[in-house]
């Protein structure tokens, strides 16, 4: 093998999972909403990020905070209300729940109830583990300045190592990043 | 020219577009040692904690374990595994370990 071809070696072995050292990818994903399904894809986008070695900041704005507030976080739940998709798969997917259905009390319960056991079938973890995870893999969290003195939240209300921003911060911060607004 | 004679044991191997080495079972430690080289990283103890458990769990499974699962049964926690292989820790410990790229969302 010529010294030429070893290189073409070694730089397909380098390949797009370089040591970090190439231009930094960056993604930044604004999670507005607080209900299950809305949560999990910010969650699944930002860890799948991280094991592809692309930055991830996650603002969390309106219902999103939930996502990184202590005391809400493990209480997420799915809207059986108003979502024309909503059936019973895996058990009965040909059977959609109907809005009225939906306002029985306790069917939200019940639904997150189902799909977080779907979920976990899937070995994907409950939504206060996977924050930490994906924390603890690099991604940046934070809580947007305004909704915060909406709810009348401070950074002691968030999961460590979350951060207030105000909507310039935030933008200063993601000028070279793909953002995903959910 | 002697850092490429260094790397003489990657040269009979195949490799997929990506830079993964398309037929595991051509892997030895020693092609190992050499890839992480490549890619610039020291292997430790704990690497080779993860690169075993990886093999193993490719040879049980047939596919590179998900990062969740080395950390959660392998035991290197998730912190730990982004330490060790920084920029992207499911891909280069697959790589390191000459397994196929892994395809797991998790």
């Amino acid at each position: 093998m010529t010294t030429a071809e070893m290189t073409n070696v070694l730089e397909k072995i380098k390949g797009n999972a370089s040591n970090g050292k190439k231009a930094a990818q960056k993604l930044a994903i604004v999670a507005s909403k607080g209900s299950l399904d809305m949560v999990y894809p910010v969650l699944i986008l930002a860890n799948g990020a991280r094991m592809s070695g692309i930055d991830v900041d996650i603002f969390c704005t309106f219902w999103g905070v939930d996502l990184i507030t202590k005391k809400k976080m493990g209480k997420i739940n799915i809207a059986t209300v108003g979502n024309p998709a909503f059936s019973m798969a895996p058990y009965a997917g040909w059977f959609k729940i109907p809005t009225w259905m939906g306002m029985i009390p306790g069917m939200s319960k019940i639904a997150t109830w189902m799909m977080e056991r779907e979920i976990a079938k899937l070995d994907f973890p409950p939504i206060p583990e996977f924050v930490q995870m994906i924390i603890d893999a690099g991604a940046k969290v934070y809580g947007c300045q305004m909704t915060m003195d909406m709810m009348g939240l401070t950074v002691d209300d968030l999961v460590d190592g979350a951060e207030v921003l105000g909507v310039m911060e935030m933008l200063e911060l993601t000028k070279d990043s793909n953002l995903i607004f959910i | 020219m002697t850092k490429v004679a260094d790397f003489s044991i990657l040269e009979t191997l195949d490799y997929d577009d990506d830079g993964f080495m398309t037929d595991a079972s051509a892997w030895t430690p020693e092609i190992g040692e050499a890839i992480a080289t490549v890619l610039e990283i020291g292997l430790t103890e704990r690497h080779w904690a993860v690169i075993d458990f990886a093999r193993k769990e490719f040879v049980e499974n047939g596919e590179a374990p998900t990062l969740r699962k080395i950390s959660k049964v392998g035991g290197v926690p998730m912190k730990e595994l982004y330490d060790l292989f920084p920029g992207g820790p499911a891909k280069i410990a697959a790589k390191i370990a000459g397994l196929p790229k892994p395809t797991g969302c998790i």
